[in-house]
């Protein structure tokens, strides 16, 4: 479809058991595209903040907003303006490294990007880094052809810029 | 006090005096507790037709139904009478035993995951872990069910929470701060639509469910007769409006009436209200009323934009919103605008009055809606079954009344009718009930003839007996090349042994004249009874195909001359309207 394009969904819920669910399960029933879904605690107590990815069109975004309004446990839903956003996503990769010139390429690797090496064995390197989702995209793809024996994605969390909240 | 009294004491202080139900092992402490109580309780013969009941007993009352279920089969059978009442904004509470909670996700005996089961078929569900709990669960279960846009809620029960004690303190409180619906349309959207209303030359009212629901018939009449505009409605809008007015052209869509169908494309302002487009009701969304600007009057924003684009939307309660919007026109002078669209329309609907009287035997399908519109009187509730039967009844029987014709519209659920119509005369007993099935679906709820008996329930059934699964029957003459794939119901059941089993009372009926005899004898004897209707299986109700616009009706649309006394029917009508 032509105006389709990934939405940020920021959504702040209940924290409760079946939250998840209640969300995902729209999403499935409605036949929505979801692309990634984060949940985690917010500043208040009680209530988590979730970040949807979603693809579709004008129209599309609309019955997800208005449906996920529906949700008895959903108290606010916005569409974030992606300029005005920061979103970030947390990435582990472990690279295999057998031996030294491979390892010390991949730490430069992880350098430039501005990763961090949290673990090391004779055999690997796992690399942490933080970023939006290309630039995890682009250090996967650099370390690809070492061989890469494990990804762990979270999928992107977001807030507004500045001073607005949701 | 104990979880098991809490929520009887809860379910009494929302004002619950009867429930529908079924017991089991998870529900022995409820069940105990019931021995006690003033609480009354159906005992139904299959859990699926408590739910169907309780949704009877809600349409007919506009109080929340309450029905009962033990848990992992129990919890089964009320799925597809939770799911009839969310697709139809019935408001109901469902309240299913579950295992203890040290067993939940054991695959005890008898676990069910209902929570999980259930949430894309209900507004909300709950499940108590402490018995704290159930009193606020309760109290906001019926808060949900019953306010915005109805819907059914579901209350998972474990079996140790319906043991263990609690206190139960006077002051219950609902905290669900996900949960405020809107109920005041905004002004400025309502005066865009007065203006756009008044400058219409050709303007059609659409009313839904919701228009019952919010008990907003009065208003929309009023709305109707200030702009001079004639009223289309869904099937679960039949008896917003009464369908005797010159006003009315009847249901719209697949099933529709001519005059609703054809209106509806030609106009150019279609004012919606408290309806969801379902593609029964639209057909080709593409062709759907492609020369109006449209309105749409919701309670739910969701429902706004879902199906059709809408020019103007205005979320808010159907009530608060049209007496709003009335007030708006009334600023502005509009009468006289339609007058030349009123006489196209009245011209329209004369030449197409459809065809009710027949001397055939078997008797036409007509023939026997009509009997049985002349056997019952204005206030009668007269439920149907799914299949033609259900289309016939919506076709050709004038509903007058909000609340007096119930139907299983979004989800089509055979086996809804009698048991609905159960749960009706429950609820309104002062009600003349009348249930009008197939025979199809009659036999999949028939063992509740039991229940009837037993609590001497004084609905009549009307079975139109065609000895086929008639509606599908028909798509596959239309559509299938006459191939009658397993349609055909063969030596089906004799209905007046099958009630007399029960110990209802059963009436055969086979010639015109019989029905409408026989049905008010029925209803004058105060006692519950079966009437096996039988109709000709070959007669077909047109219809617009799948896929197809409101105007490309396949079928014969037989045309109504004259009513049985000589009077061409339109004249009857007019004179009655001019009264
Ligand atoms: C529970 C269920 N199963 C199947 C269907 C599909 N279906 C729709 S109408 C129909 C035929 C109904 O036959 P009958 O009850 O005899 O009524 P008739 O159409 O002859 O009036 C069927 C099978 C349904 N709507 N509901």
């Amino acid at each position: 479809m032509e105006n389709e394009r990934t939405h940020i969904i920021s959504a702040l819920v209940l924290h409760k058991p079946g939250v998840l669910q209640r969300v995902a399960g729209l999403f499935t029933r409605r036949g929505f595209n979801i692309d990634s879904i984060t949940v985690g605690t917010s500043e208040q107590e009680g209530i988590a903040r979730m970040t949807i990815m979603a693809k579709g069109d004008q129209k599309v975004l609309e019955q997800i907003t208005k449906q996920l309004n529906k949700i008895i446990d959903v108290i606010k839903v916005r569409d974030l303006e992606p300029e005005k956003t920061v979103k970030r996503e947390l990435c582990l990769i472990k690279v295999h490294t057998p031996t030294e010139k491979v390892r010390s390429e991949v730490i430069q690797y992880a350098n430039i990007f501005r990763g961090r090496i949290i673990d090391v064995s004779p055999e690997t390197l796992t690399i942490e880094i933080t970023g939006a989702s290309d630039k995890i995209d682009a250090l996967i793809d650099l370390v690809k052809t070492f061989g890469i024996k494990e990804i762990a994605r979270t999928g992107p969390t977001a807030m507004s810029r500045g001073i607005r909240t949701i | 006090m104990r979880g098991g009294e809490a929520l009887i004491k809860s379910l009494a202080d929302q004002g619950v005096d009867v429930v529908f139900g079924y017991p089991g092992g998870v529900l022995l402490p409820l069940y105990d507790v019931i021995y006690d109580s003033d609480m009354k309780h159906i005992l139904v013969r299959h859990e699926q037709c408590a739910a169907h009941a309780a949704d009877g007993y809600a349409r007919a009352s506009g109080k929340v139904g309450v029905c009962i279920g033990t848990s992992g089969p129990g919890a089964t059978n009320l799925v597809t009478g939770i799911a009839t009442a969310y697709m139809d904004s019935s408001p109901i509470v469902a309240i299913a035993g579950q295992v203890a909670t040290g067993l939940i996700g054991n695959d005890a005996f008898q676990e069910v995951d209902t929570i999980g089961m259930t949430m894309p078929i209900t507004k909300h569900n709950f499940q108590p872990m402490t018995p704290q709990e159930i009193p606020g669960m309760i109290k906001s279960a019926f808060y949900i069910a019953g306010t915005g846009r109805p819907g059914p809620v579901v209350v998972d029960l474990p079996k140790d929470v319906q043991e263990q004690e609690l206190d139960m303190e006077k002051e219950v409180r609902i905290d669900l701060p996900g949960y405020k619906p809107t109920r005041k349309g905004h002004p400025l959207q309502i005066k865009r639509a007065a203006n756009l209303i008044a400058n219409s030359k050709k303007p059609v009212i659409l009313a839904g469910g919701g228009v019952i629901l919010s008990g907003s018939s009065e208003e929309l009449l009023k709305l109707s007769e200030i702009i001079d505009a004639p009223v289309v409605t869904s099937l679960l809008g039949k008896g917003s409006f009464p369908e005797d007015h010159p006003y009315s052209l009847g249901m719209l869509g697949m099933h529709g009436t001519k005059p609703s169908n054809f209106m509806v494309d030609e106009c150019d302002c279609l004012i919606a209200v408290g309806c969801r487009f379902s593609d029964r009701t639209t057909g080709n969304v593409a062709e759907f009323a492609k020369n109006a600007k449209i309105i749409h009057i919701d309670i739910d924003p969701a429902e706004i934009g879902k199906n059709v684009d809408i020019d103007i939307p205005i979320v808010g309660d159907a009530k608060i919103t049209l007496s709003n919007l009335i007030k708006a026109l009334s600023q502005i002078n509009i009468r006289g605008n339609t007058d030349e669209w009123m006489r196209y329309v009245q011209n329209c609907k004369r030449s197409s009055t459809p065809r009710t009287s027949f001397d055939d035997v078997p008797l036409k399908p007509q023939q026997v809606i009509k009997e049985i519109m002349q056997a019952t009187d204005e206030e009668t509730i007269v439920t149907t079954d799914v299949g033609l039967n259900q289309m016939w009844m919506a076709h050709y029987f004038k509903v007058r009344h909000p609340r007096t014709f119930l139907s299983s519209g979004g989800l089509g659920t055979m086996g809804f009718g009698f048991p609905a119509a159960m749960g009706a005369k429950v609820a309104k007993p002062e009600s003349d009930v009348v249930a009008v099935c197939g025979d199809g679906g009659f036999l999949m709820v028939s063992q509740d003839l039991a229940t009837i008996k037993e609590y001497d329930i004084p609905v009549v059934i009307c079975i139109l007996d065609n000895r086929y699964l008639g509606m599908v029957a028909q798509w596959q003459k239309l559509f299938y090349e006459k191939r009658l794939s397993h349609t055909h119901l063969g030596e089906v059941p004799d209905f007046v042994k099958l009630a007399e089993a029960f110990g209802v009372a059963a009436y055969r009926v086979e010639k015109p004249g019989e029905v409408r005899e026989t049905l008010k004898n029925a209803i004058n004897s105060g006692e519950p009874t079966l009437i096996d209707i039988t109709i000709d299986p070959e007669e077909i109700l047109p219809m617009v195909p799948p896929g197809c616009g409101l105007t490309e009706m396949v079928g014969e649309y037989k045309i109504e001359l004259e009513s049985a006394d000589g009077v061409p029917y339109y004249r009857e009508a007019e004179e009655r309207a001019g009264e």
